[in-house]
């Protein structure tokens, strides 16, 4: 990977980071309403994906969809307007933080039943196929939803039509309280991929890099007519399931040994050694990112909300 | 004019739109290789004509065929999928309930979901209650859906075709009951607008809604309660979800007295709808109670003079209204 390439994932790492920081921020303060669910600590997973695919790749996304819509270049205005319930959000405060659709970037779809978004990353991909797009589709999904028969009807059906699709397990080893052991047998979600005669790669999903690497080999096997790839990254969440969960059943050592793994320190180091980028410029850039979130905040907050009426439109086409 | 079943009339519609439009495809079990092999089936002869690239037979996954649906029309492409029995629909439901129904309103406008899920429906085949149960009340109760249950294969026609060409999920309730017996279906290209019911017989004394496979039934009550004087009006609801109130409401009005009609069971039934909507804004009007005849709430059983016990039929359809005219 060129260093150029590497500032890029790491740099959409930054902003992930900052505003999901941000929301902790705000969600303490009580200034967000409702349900809010971060990625703190996988910003590799997105930034890595998203920064394979082209702009006409589809991702379809679950509850922790921040990093995965801003990395697939979705506006933070409209992301924070959303989460904050404006009508100049992505969807008019229809779909909150849970559910953020940004079709003007192919994210098409964010879906919070735990494995809904898998069967639909078949349609698109099969419409991919259909069509000769030359594209693919990625579902982003957690260890959780890998005991999800949609998982398993999904991955069968995608392999047996060879379809453009890349399936992320974000493993960041909790399903709601409940720790990998106590919710599989397996050690690696990626082995499931034998059943269904697919690759199954377990990537380090704290490294940029590797889940890049990944990705770009995915997405050519899928464009080469090879079908699809189930992709483990091994992650952690920093945060709670949400950002109202305790995590009492979170180890603080654990945690803190996690931490000790930033994804966005290690790209950083990397690119410091490289000497690709300065101390200054990275204070620079930290100030850059920072000015764009606050300006997601602010344009939040200064937008108006939705007319209550409107929530009877968008119902039908 | 042609004589052809409601499976032909189905797949004369399939067919015909796929003829139309290259972005129509299906997907579902046994739709081309199939193990109901029959010229009267609704998707027979179509892996024939378009080939396996449009005519998808899936793996026994409902859930999967749903979502295949859900994904590939989010990206403009028009897919038509089936069901095989309305018992499997829970299967597929995540996909519909709150995929199909809801990703528009989530996405504030901005997505279409043009889909078609048709459902093969109906009691009377000694099929048993996990593949015979008409739920068509669940799909109703959920906004972003159409629900559509034509009762004739002319409709039926007329009605796919608007739902194939619709931007939004339509799932398509065909009861088999309706597979088999040849009625007149025009030949031409034409559509039935979704969300139109009809008045299927005008009559003077009581109103009949009904729809699907007891829109047979209703027409065989008129002729014995014509012989005691009483001329019922037959409303075919055809679509379930946009409701036409104003065609009942209307009809309502005119007769004074409402009977619903449906084969699925009673309790939370679509009648209840019905039955809801005269009392809300036809109440000035009703000279006598509302009536349901349905079958009872009971999972359908197997053993024939059982199952048929489980149908409602024109005896008691005819009770109803004489009850109500005497009120």
């Amino acid at each position: 990977m060129t260093s150029q390439k590497k500032y890029e994932l790491y740099r959409g790492m930054l902003l992930i980071r900052r505003f999901e920081e941000k929301l902790t921020e705000l969600c303490a303060g009580g200034k967000v309403p409702g349900m809010v669910i971060l990625c703190t600590g996988q910003e590799a997973v997105a930034a890595g994906v998203c920064g394979a695919l082209e702009k006409e790749d589809v991702i379809i996304s679950n509850h922790r969809s921040h990093g995965h819509l801003l990395a697939k270049g979705a506006d933070p205005n409209l992301i924070m307007a959303e989460i904050y319930g404006k009508s100049t959000g992505y969807n008019k405060g229809k779909s909150g933080t849970l559910h953020i659709a940004a079709p003007e970037v192919n994210a098409l779809c964010t879906t919070t039943v735990v494995g809904g978004g898998i069967p639909i990353v078949v349609g698109t991909a099969f419409a991919q196929q259909y069509n000769k797009s030359g594209s693919v589709s990625v579902c982003f999904f957690g260890n959780g939803a890998a005991d999800e028969g949609s998982f398993h009807e999904s991955l069968n059906m995608a392999a047996l039509w060879n379809l453009p699709a890349i399936f992320i397990c974000e493993n960041n080893v909790y399903s709601g309280a409940q720790r990998m052991e106590d919710h599989t047998k397996v050690k690696d979600i990626a082995t499931r991929a034998i059943g269904y005669d697919m690759p199954g790669v377990v990537v380090d999903g704290n490294d940029a890099v590797a889940v890049y690497n990944a990705t770009v080999e995915a997405r050519e096997r899928c464009l080469a007519g090879e079908g699809p790839t189930l992709i483990e990254c091994k992650t952690y969440r920093w945060r709670g399931h949400g950002e109202s969960d305790h995590q009492v059943y979170q180890p603080k050592d654990e945690i803190a040994c996690w931490m000790e793994r930033c994804p966005v320190e290690k790209l950083q180091k990397e690119l410091l050694d490289e000497g690709f980028i300065t101390r200054q410029e990275v204070l620079e850039l930290e100030n850059e990112i920072n000015k764009a979130v606050e300006e997601s905040v602010r344009f939040a907050e200064d937008s108006p909300w939705p007319a209550p009426e409107d929530a009877l439109e968008d119902i039908y086409a | 004019m042609q004589n052809i079943s409601m499976g032909q009339a189905v797949a004369q519609a399939l067919s015909e739109e796929m003829r139309r439009d290259p972005s129509v495809f299906m997907a579902g079990e046994g739709i081309g290789v199939g193990i109901h092999d029959s010229p009267l089936m609704p998707t027979y002869g179509l892996l024939q004509e378009f080939g396996p690239g449009r005519v998808k037979d899936t793996p026994v996954s409902e859930a999967v065929i749903a979502g295949l649906a859900v994904g590939a029309s989010v990206l403009g492409l028009r897919p038509v999928v089936e069901v095989m029995f309305f018992p499997f629909f829970t299967l597929a439901s995540d996909q519909i309930v709150n995929h199909a129904a809801k990703l528009r309103y989530l996405s504030g406008g901005k997505s279409a979901f043009p889909m078609v899920v048709r459902i093969k429906a109906g009691a009377g085949f000694g099929a048993g209650c996990q593949h015979s149960h008409n739920l068509e009340a669940w799909a109703a109760h959920c906004p972003g859906l159409k629900v559509v249950m034509p009762g004739t294969a002319a409709d039926a026609k007329g009605l796919l075709k608007s739902a194939i060409r619709d931007d939004n999920p339509v799932i398509f309730i065909e009861d088999m009951g309706l597979y088999f017996f040849p009625t007149p279906v025009p030949e031409e290209d034409y559509t039935i607008p979704i969300g139109v019911a009809d008045v299927k017989k005008p009559g003077r004394d009581v109103t009949v809604v009904t729809w699907s496979k007891m829109l047979g039934t209703a027409f065989k009550a008129v002729g014995p309660l014509a012989k005691d004087g009483i001329d019922i009006e037959i409303v075919d609801l055809r679509t379930l979800l946009p409701l036409d109130k104003e065609t009942i409401l209307n009809s309502v009005r005119k007769t004074g007295r409402l009977v619903v009609l449906h084969e699925a069971t009673r309790t939370g039934g679509f009648g209840g709808e019905i039955a809801a909507l005269a009392a809300e804004e036809a109440f000035e009007a009703l000279k006598a109670p509302v009536k349901r005849v349905t079958a009872p709430d009971i999972p359908v059983p197997f053993s024939p003079p059982l199952e048929k016990f489980y149908l409602p039929d024109e005896a008691q359809l005819i009770q109803a209204i004489k009850d109500i005219v005497k009120a």
